[in-house]
C-alpha cells in the first residue's frame, strides 16, 4: 500500500541540534522517513531521544538544521513563519499530552477557533463545530468550560479541535500521557476511527505500548536515528 | 469580535489582580488629576488678579507696615484713581482652625476698587455706615451660617482680644475664582482701638491699594510712588496686583514643582506596577499563547490579545479615577475650603487623565506584547503540565 500511493509525508536527511552555549547537542542526524496517506503511525524511543522533537517538525512547529520535510507536497522547511502559520492552520491537527485547551473558553469556542482563520461565516462555523463534537461524542458539552470537563473529555474536545479544519493528517504527542486506562482507551479508539472511517493520516509519539499496538506502524527513534520494528 | 470577547473572559480570569490593576491605576490617575489641579490652582490667583490694581507694601517686606500718612501723597500721583488701605487683621472664629482671611480695609475706596465683590447697594450702605460693620464672602457666610445682621466675635492673634462686628452684607463673587472667603471690616476701627490701647500701633496700614486709570500706566505709577517714599523711613514697594501675588508663588514654587515631579512619579511608580502584573499574567499563559500559534493564530492575533487586555485593564482605571475625580475635587472644595476657595478640575486635566491611564496601559503592555508575540512555539508548549 505504501508504494501503491504517494506518501504524504517524506523526510529526507532530516537534522536537528539544539544548542546549549558553546555546546552543540545532536538530537535528530540524518533522518529519512515517509509516512503513506491514510496511516497511524506510532513513534517509540527512550525519554530525550527526539521524539516531541521530530513531531514538531512534521508539524511545522519548529525549524530544522539541514534536510527536507514535505506533507502533501509542500516543502515546509523553506517556509517563512506567516506562511508556515497559514499551512498549519489548514493542514495539520494537533493533539497534545496536556489537552492545550483554553480555559476561558467554552468547549464549542475551544473547538472554533482554528475556524476563525477562515472565510466561514458564523453559521458555517456552528455547523462544522457541532459535527466534530458529535463525532468526539460530546454534543451536549458545548456549554461547558474544560474545568467542567473530566480528562479523557477534554482529549476528546482536543481531537475535535484537532478535525474541524478537516486537515489530512493529525499530530500527537502523548494523547494519552495524562489519562486513565479506560479514557486513554477511548481515545485511541476515537484516532482509530479517524484513520479508518475518515481516512486521516496519524502520527503518535508514545510511551505507551498498549497505545502503540493500536497503530498500523511503529517506529522506534533512538541515538537521533529511526528504526523499524 | 472574538479577540474582544476573549480579553474580556481574561479580564475576569483573575479577578482580585485585574480589581486590583483597575484599582491602582484609578487611585494614581485621580492623585495625578488631583496634584495637577492644585498646581493650576495656585498660579490661577495671580492670573486673574486685576492689572489696573496696585499694591503699594513696606520694602523691606510684607510684616512691617507702612503710616497712613503715605496715603494723601499716593492720592497725589498722576494716573490714580482711588486709593485705599488696609491691614492683615489674621484673627479667628471660635477656635484657631476656623481660620479664614480677614481684613481691617478703609471700606469705600475698596468697594470702588473691588468691583468683583458684589453687594446690594442697601446692604453697602448699611456696612458703610456702621463703624463696627462687617461683610463677609457668600462661601464663608454659608460655611458659617452667618445672617445679615448677625454679631460675629473673632478671637485676635496679631492684634489680641475679643472683636466684636456686626454682620452688614454678604457679597458673591463676580467670577468662580473670586475669592468669597474673606471677612472685611472697618479700618477706623481697628485704628481707633489701637490708639487707646497700644498707641504705637495706631496709624499704620499694611498696604495701599491703588487703582491706575489704564493698565499701560501701571509700571510709571508704581515707580512714581516708591520714587516718593525713597530714603524715608518706610521705603516702598509698589507692583501690580499680579506681581504680588506672583511672589506669593515664587516663594513656594519650589513646593509647586516637587508636587509637579511627584504627580508624575505617580503615573510612572502605576506604571511599573501594572507592567509587572501584565508581564506575570502573560508569562503564566505563554502555553496557551504557544497553542494559539500552533493553531495558525499569528503574532498580530496576540500582540492584540495581550496588548487589548493591557490597555483595557488601565483604560477602565482611568475611567474609574476620572469619575472619582468629580466627588473628590467637591469634596476637596466643601473640606478644605479654606485652603481652596474652589477646586474645579478642568476638561484639559481630565484628559490628561484619560491620557496618563492609556500610556501606562501601553507602556505595560509592550514588554508581555512583544514576548507573547515572539515566543517559539516549541518552547512555550514545554511549559505547559
Ligand atoms: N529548547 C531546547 N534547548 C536545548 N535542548 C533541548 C531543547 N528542546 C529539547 N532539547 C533536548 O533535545 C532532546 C530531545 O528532546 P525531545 O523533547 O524531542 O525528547 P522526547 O523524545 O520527546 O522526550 P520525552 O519522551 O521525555 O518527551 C533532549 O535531550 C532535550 O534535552
Ligand atoms: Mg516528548
Amino acid at each position: 500500500m505504501a508504494e501503491a500511493s504517494e506518501p504524504i509525508v517524506r523526510i529526507r536527511n532530516l537534522s536537528k541540534a539544539y544548542r546549549r552555549g558553546a555546546q552543540i547537542i545532536p538530537v535528530l542526524t540524518g533522518i529519512n522517513f515517509d509516512i503513506a496517506r491514510g496511516e497511524f503511525v506510532a513513534l517509540m524511543g527512550p525519554s530525550g531521544s527526539g521524539k516531541s522533537t521530530l513531531l514538531n517538525l512534521i508539524a511545522g512547529i519548529d525549524s530544522a538544521d539541514e534536510g527536507s520535510i514535505q506533507v502533501a507536497d509542500v516543502e515546509i522547511t523553506t517556509l517563512g513563519e506567516s506562511d508556515l502559520a497559514s499551512w498549519r492552520a489548514g493542514s495539520v491537527g494537533f493533539i497534545f499530552q496536556f489537552y492545550n485547551l483554553i480555559p476561558v473558553l467554552t468547549a464549542f469556542e475551544n473547538v472554533e477557533l482554528p475556524l476563525l482563520l477562515t472565510h466561514l461565516n458564523r453559521r458555517e462555523r456552528r455547523e462544522h463545530v457541532e459535527a466534530v463534537l458529535d463525532v468526539v461524542g460530546l454534543a451536549d458539552r458545548m456549554d461547558h468550560y474544560p474545568s467542567q470537563l473530566s480528562g479523557g473529555q477534554q482529549q476528546r474536545v482536543a481531537i475535535a479541535r484537532a478535525i474541524v479544519t478537516d486537515p489530512e493528517i493529525l499530530v500527537a504527542d502523548e494523547p494519552t500521557g495524562d489519562l486513565d486506562r479506560v479514557s486513554a482507551e477511548e481515545i485511541l479508539q476515537l484516532m482509530d476511527r479517524l484513520v479508518r472511517e475518515f481516512g486521516k493520516t496519524v502520527v503518535m509519539v508514545t510511551h505507551d505500548p498498549r497505545a502503540a499496538e493500536k497503530a498500523h506502524i511503529i517506529r522506534h527513534l533512538e541515538k537521533g536515528e529511526l528504526s523499524v520494528t | 469580535m472574538f479577540i474582544l470577547k476573549y480579553i474580556l473572559r481574561n479580564l475576569f480570569r483573575h479577578r482580585l489582580r485585574s480589581i486590583l490593576t483597575v484599582v491602582g491605576v484609578a487611585v494614581a490617575v485621580l492623585a495625578f488629576g488631583l496634584l495637577r489641579t492644585l498646581v493650576g490652582l495656585w498660579y490661577s490667583g495671580a492670573e486673574h488678579a486685576s492689572d489696573t490694581r496696585l499694591v503699594t507694601r513696606n520694602a523691606i517686606s510684607l510684616v512691617f507696615p507702612l503710616p497712613i500718612s503715605y496715603l494723601e501723597r499716593i492720592r497725589g500721583v498722576s494716573g490714580v484713581t482711588t486709593v485705599s488701605y488696609g491691614s492683615w487683621f489674621g484673627a479667628y472664629y471660635k477656635e484657631p482652625k476656623n481660620f479664614f482671611a480677614n481684613y481691617a480695609i478703609e471700606p469705600k475706596g475698596y468697594m470702588e476698587l473691588y468691583p468683583e465683590f458684589i453687594l446690594s447697594p442697601k446692604e453697602k450702605n448699611d456696612f458703610l455706615l456702621d463703624r463696627k460693620g462687617c461683610i463677609v464672602g457668600e462661601r464663608l457666610a454659608r460655611t458659617y451660617g452667618w445672617k445679615v445682621g448677625d454679631l460675629i466675635t473673632l478671637k485676635g492673634t496679631i492684634y489680641p482680644g475679643q472683636w466684636e462686628f456686626v454682620l452688614r452684607g454678604i457679597y458673591h463673587g463676580k467670577e468662580k475664582a473670586t475669592e468669597e472667603r474673606i471677612l472685611l471690616f472697618h479700618w477706623n476701627y481697628l485704628n481707633e482701638t489701637m490708639r487707646q490701647t497700644v498707641p504705637r500701633r495706631a496709624d499704620q496700614v499694611g498696604y495701599f491699594i491703588v487703582g491706575v486709570k489704564k493698565p499701560e500706566l501701571a509700571p510709571d505709577v508704581a515707580l512714581a510712588i516708591d520714587s516718593l517714599f525713597k530714603n524715608s523711613l518706610a521705603e516702598t514697594l509698589t507692583e501690580t496686583e499680579k506681581a504680588f501675588h506672583m511672589s506669593f508663588v515664587s516663594m513656594t514654587e519650589a513646593i509647586m514643582i516637587a508636587i509637579q515631579i511627584v504627580s508624575y512619579m505617580v503615573i510612572a511608580i502605576i506604571m511599573v506596577v501594572a507592567a509587572n502584573t501584565m508581564a506575570m499574567t502573560a508569562r503564566e499563559r505563554i502555553g496557551e499563547y504557544a497553542t494559539l500559534k500552533t493553531l495558525g493564530f499569528k503574532g498580530g492575533h496576540l500582540a492584540g490579545l495581550i496588548f487589548g487586555e493591557s490597555v483595557a485593564i488601565s483604560f477602565l482605571g482611568g475611567v474609574l479615577g476620572v469619575v472619582a475625580t468629580f466627588p473628590a475635587a467637591s469634596w476637596i472644595e466643601t473640606e478644605l475650603a479654606q485652603f481652596f476657595p474652589y477646586f474645579s478640575v478642568s476638561s484639559e486635566t481630565l484628559l490628561l487623565e484619560l491620557l496618563a491611564a492609556l500610556s501606562v496601559g501601553v507602556v505595560s503592555g509592550i514588554f508581555p506584547t512583544w514576548r507573547g508575540a515572539t515566543i517559539r512555539i516549541a518552547d512555550g508548549l514545554k511549559r505547559i503540565g
